[in-house]
Formats: C-alpha cells, sequence, structure tokens
C-alpha cells in the first residue's frame, strides 16, 4: 500500500498533463461534436518539437509555444481536409494522424527518440521534481482554463458552439460553419501539442509513439470527469476542470491497477474496454428507458 | 425586395431519382408584401424558399434581394438579408445554449463575430423586454437552455430571433405545421404582429388554406416548381377555399394532392 501511496503525486502530475490534453479534446468532442483523431499525432507533435528547440538552447516557453503553433498547424490540416475536401471529420484527422507520423520523425531527426535531460536544460517540469511539477501543471491548468472561459464566452466562442449544437441555425444566422470548425481543430490541437510538449518535458525525452492511444486517454478523461462531477460542476469552466481531474482519476487508477500486478502491456486494452464501457452507458439508458415506456400497460396516456 | 428570374433546379440529376423541383420560377415581392404560397406535395414551396436562403445552389437563374444578386453567395452570407423559421422547431435555435445566448446569435446576424464579449449587460435587459411581449414567460429564464422549452416556445423564439435585427425579408416555412392548432394560431398571430410592426416582406408557405387566405396580402398557389396563381389586394380577400380547390384542378389539369392540406 505504501509503494501505492508514495506513487500518487506522481500519477496526480501524469494525469493533469493528459488533462490538459483532454481539455483540448473537449473542444472538438464536446462543443463541435466531432470526434478529432489528429491528437494521436498532435501530441507527439508537440513533444518532439519540445523536446527538438530546447536541445537547440532555445527557451523554454518560447519551444512550448512552438510546440503549441505545430499543433495548430496540424489542426488546421485536419481543418482543411474536413471543410474543403469534404472528408468526414473522423477519417480527416486520421489522415492528419498517419502523416505527423512521418512528420514527428522528420521533427526528431530521423530518430524514433530523443531525450531531454533536466539537468542539462532549464525545464519547468520533471519527475525528478514532483511537487515542483504539480505547482507548475495546476496554473497552466488554471491559465489554460482561464483563456477558454473567456474565448467561448466572446461573439466568435459562441459562434463555435452554435455551430457544434445546430449548424442549420448557425448558418441561418450567418455563421460560416465550415471557418469555425477550422478554428475549433486549430485551437483544440494546440492545446493537445502543448500538452504533450508538456508531458515530453516531466518524462525527460519525446517518443514517436508517444501520442498513440492519446484520444482513448483524453475521452475517458473526459467521460470519467463528467461521470465523477456533472451534478456539481455547470459552469463552462468547471466543466474544462472536471476534465483535467477525469484526467488525475484515470491515472491515479491506472497506477492503482498496475500496484495491483495488471502487467503493464494490458493498459491500453483496460483503457479502450472502460471508454467503450462508458460510452455504452449512455445508450443502454436509453434502450431500457425507451424499452419501459413501450411496456406500460394501460392509461390514457399510454394508449 | 426580391426577385427570383428564371431558377431552375433539379435534384438528383442523371439518376431514378432525378427530380425537377423548379421549373423557371418567376416571382417578384414588393417592399412590404406579405405572400402566403400554397400547393401540392413536391410543389417547390419548400425549395423555393431554400433557394432564396441559398441551402442549395441553383441550377439556373439569378436570386436578387433588395437589389443585390444573391445567387452566388453561400448561405451564411444571405443571412444578412434574411429571417428564417423552419417547419421543426428543434431547427431554429441551438438546443444546448441558454435563450439569451440564442438571442444574442441572432442579433448579430450579418454582423462580423470578433473577441467582444457576446452579451453585454444593457442588451439583456433588452432581450427581458422583448421576451416579456412574447407573453410566454420566457422573460425570467434567460440562463435556461433553450432544449427545455416546448416546441411551441421555441417556434415563438425562433420568430422573435428571426426579425429582432430587422431581415430585408421573413421566410417562414410552415412554421406551424408542427404545433398543435391553439399555439399555431399563436404563433401566427404572432407572426402577423412582427410582419406589421416591423413592415416586413415575408414569405410564409403553409398547407392550411384557410391560413395562406387569412393572413398576408398577396397569395401564391406552386405547382410542379411553377406559379400558377398569384392573386393579391382586394381580390385575394374574396377568395375562398372552394375557389382556390377549383382554380387548383382547372390550372394544373389535376386534383389538389397535398395530404395535410385535405386533412386539415
Amino acid at each position: 500500500m505504501l509503494s501505492f501511496i508514495s506513487s500518487l503525486p506522481g500519477a496526480i502530475a501524469q494525469g493533469a498533463v493528459w488533462g490538459i490534453m483532454a481539455v483540448g479534446l473537449y473542444i472538438t468532442y464536446k462543443i463541435l461534436d466531432l470526434a478529432d483523431l489528429t491528437v494521436d499525432g498532435s501530441f507527439g507533435t508537440g513533444g518532439a518539437v519540445l523536446v527538438v528547440c530546447t536541445a537547440s538552447g532555445m527557451n523554454i516557453f518560447l519551444s512550448l509555444l512552438l510546440a503549441l503553433l505545430a499543433g495548430c498547424l496540424a489542426g488546421l490540416v485536419t481543418g482543411i481536409f474536413h471543410t474543403k475536401f469534404g472528408i468526414p471529420a473522423i477519417l480527416a484527422g486520421i489522415l492528419t494522424q498517419i502523416a505527423l507520423y512521418s512528420v514527428n520523425l522528420r521533427i526528431l531527426g530521423g530518430k524514433a527518440n530523443q531525450p531531454l535531460s533536466v539537468d542539462k536544460y532549464n525545464l519547468l517540469i520533471s519527475l525528478r521534481n514532483i511537487n515542483k511539477s504539480l505547482v507548475v501543471l495546476a496554473i497552466f491548468v488554471a491559465v489554460i482554463i482561464a483563456i477558454l472561459y473567456w474565448f467561448f464566452g466572446t461573439e466568435l466562442g459562441h459562434s463555435l458552439r452554435a455551430t457544434g449544437c445546430n449548424q442549420a441555425m448557425a448558418r441561418a444566422n450567418g455563421i460560416n460553419t465550415s471557418t469555425n470548425k477550422i478554428i475549433g481543430f486549430v485551437l483544440s490541437n494546440g492545446i493537445v501539442a502543448l500538452s504533450g510538449g508538456l508531458l515530453a518535458q516531466y518524462q525527460g525525452f519525446a517518443d514517436v509513439n508517444m501520442g498513440r492511444g492519446a484520444i482513448v486517454i483524453g475521452l475517458a478523461a473526459i467521460i470519467i470527469g463528467e461521470v465523477a462531477f456533472s451534478r456539481i460542476f455547470k459552469n463552462f469552466a468547471l466543466k474544462l476542470l472536471a476534465a483535467v481531474f477525469g484526467g488525475i482519476i484515470y491515472y491515479i487508477v491506472i497506477t492503482f491497477v498496475l500496484w495491483l500486478g495488471l502487467p503493464a502491456n494490458d493498459l491500453k486494452l483496460l483503457s479502450a474496454l472502460v471508454v467503450a464501457l462508458f460510452l455504452g452507458i449512455p445508450y443502454w439508458k436509453n434502450k431500457i428507458a425507451e424499452k419501459r415506456v413501450k411496456t406500460i400497460p394501460g392509461g390514457a396516456d399510454n394508449a | 425586395m426580391l426577385e427570383i428570374n428564371n431558377v431552375y433546379k433539379t435534384f438528383n440529376p442523371g439518376t431514378i431519382n432525378e427530380k425537377r423541383a423548379l421549373n423557371g420560377l418567376n416571382l417578384t415581392l414588393n417592399d412590404g408584401d406579405f405572400v402566403t404560397v400554397i400547393g401540392g406535395n413536391g410543389a417547390g414551396k419548400s425549395t423555393m424558399l431554400n433557394m432564396v436562403a441559398g441551402v442549395y445552389p441553383v441550377d439556373s437563374g439569378s436570386i436578387v434581394i433588395d437589389g443585390v444578386d444573391v445567387t452566388r453567395l453561400p448561405e451564411h452570407k444571405r443571412a444578412k438579408y434574411l429571417g428564417r423559421v423552419f417547419q421543426d422547431p428543434m431547427m431554429g435555435t441551438a438546443a444546448d445554449m441558454w435563450i439569451e445566448e440564442n438571442m444574442a446569435l441572432a442579433s448579430r446576424r450579418g454582423q462580423r463575430r470578433g473577441l467582444k464579449w457576446a452579451i453585454g449587460k444593457a442588451e439583456r435587459e433588452k432581450f427581458r423586454y422583448m421576451l416579456k411581449e412574447l407573453d410566454l414567460g420566457l422573460e425570467n429564464r434567460l440562463s435556461a437552455k433553450v432544449g427545455l422549452l416546448s416546441g411551441g416556445q421555441r417556434q415563438a423564439l425562433t420568430l422573435l430571433m428571426a426579425v429582432m435585427k430587422k431581415p430585408k425579408l421573413l421566410l417562414l416555412d410552415e412554421h406551424t405545421a408542427a404545433l398543435d392548432p391553439k399555439t399555431a394560431a399563436k404563433v401566427l398571430a404572432l407572426s402577423d404582429k412582427f410582419i406589421e410592426e416591423e413592415h416586413l416582406t415575408a414569405m410564409m408557405v403553409t398547407h392550411n388554406m384557410k391560413d395562406a387566405i387569412a393572413h398576408g396580402n398577396r397569395l401564391i398557389m406552386m405547382n410542379n416548381g411553377r406559379i400558377i396563381l398569384d392573386v393579391s389586394g382586394e381580390e385575394k380577400k374574396k377568395l375562398t377555399v372552394e375557389y382556390l380547390l377549383e382554380a387548383f384542378t382547372k390550372l394544373s389539369g389535376s386534383e389538389f394532392a397535398n395530404d395535410r392540406a385535405l386533412l386539415s
């Protein structure tokens, strides 16, 4: 038990990094109602850009900014595939993601991974100093959520929400739904790449495969956050915070099952099953509710 | 205010489902005209409204609103000139957004949307006042999700949203068809009120001939993607349902076939 408790701070830090990723995913998945698989690639892009820039002596904040912009660019490509090429969002994301695998390898100089030692560079977070990392991550979470809260309260933010909610209504009110979707993809992948840049610092390296399965972890974080906090968190900022908490809970659970003796190789299998289950629950709930309505006997209201 | 010049539209061309929806349609609306549109199944009534709104591009012909040729403009750019209410009450509002958020979206129709805060304090009070005028008890529910409202409330709100930024042309596409008779009458009365108070030019598609006769200053009947009857002024006031049915048979050479019209 002691070893589990002692690994909790690390789990929380890692969960918070993935929680930031989930906040990015929230924009496409919840607000635009599109599943964007670009994130599996753009997360790694963020990590790769950060490591390469920092290793070349660049300021860490500037490196993070470039990581974010690289993610934005990836989102722009998916957005263009989706709106200008007419490719369904899921497929558009997959295409960008596949392309990014090659791009990420190029960024990493043809190598599958690149180290970034906290001893040599002035990193913001690292698993060697978890307490400091937790403070820094808390600040990142607060700033990102504050910016998104502001953005989605603006006229442009509202038009993005309307686009995700009802495209016919949005267009009838003069909103360019294609442009808005592109903005959503750009914003989302920028944040995802930023979190990739944070993870690369935390673990001390970037790997071309670091984003594999990111969408599943992000969805798990969003869904766990929703299930756990939807009753108390009504405000938009708190809903985003719930996604971060969802990421943290996810990593605590992962740490726990690993401590229980689950082989680490089976983790992705477990995550996929958990997400499938949680996505299925609302569907089954509806089915059961429909059946009940059909089988209630008698009564003028039901006739 | 509106000119539809020789517009053709065929859906699914070259397939077994080919359907010529508009067949050389011509129509000119004068400033302040309130036209009701009737016609059989597949006559092209909704297609005409959708073409004006830019939901689909026309095959040929042109559409001019208030002197501006909008034929090539995409739907969201034409929105500047148009207020629209749809048959489906779910279609005109964003269900997951609040009442005031929906109104704020509508109040910026045709404007650039930037990084200004979406709803100001004074604006909120204006919205509250407008909702009070609707008399549906919505003025105290500004931060209720629109998805929680009834079909009639949503339709009344959509109507308010369509006119709150004065449109050059108001398009009502069977906007009361999905409502119960009492609610439908209320929404219709509200439409009349807005059109009169704001001196709007409007087109209303309806399957109810009595409504078509009772409202507006002009009535057009469509068949096979064309206008076959156009009545206005004093002549329109004298119209009866029987006359319209007879006129239809004479002009189209077939019985008037509109499932819902015959049932109502």
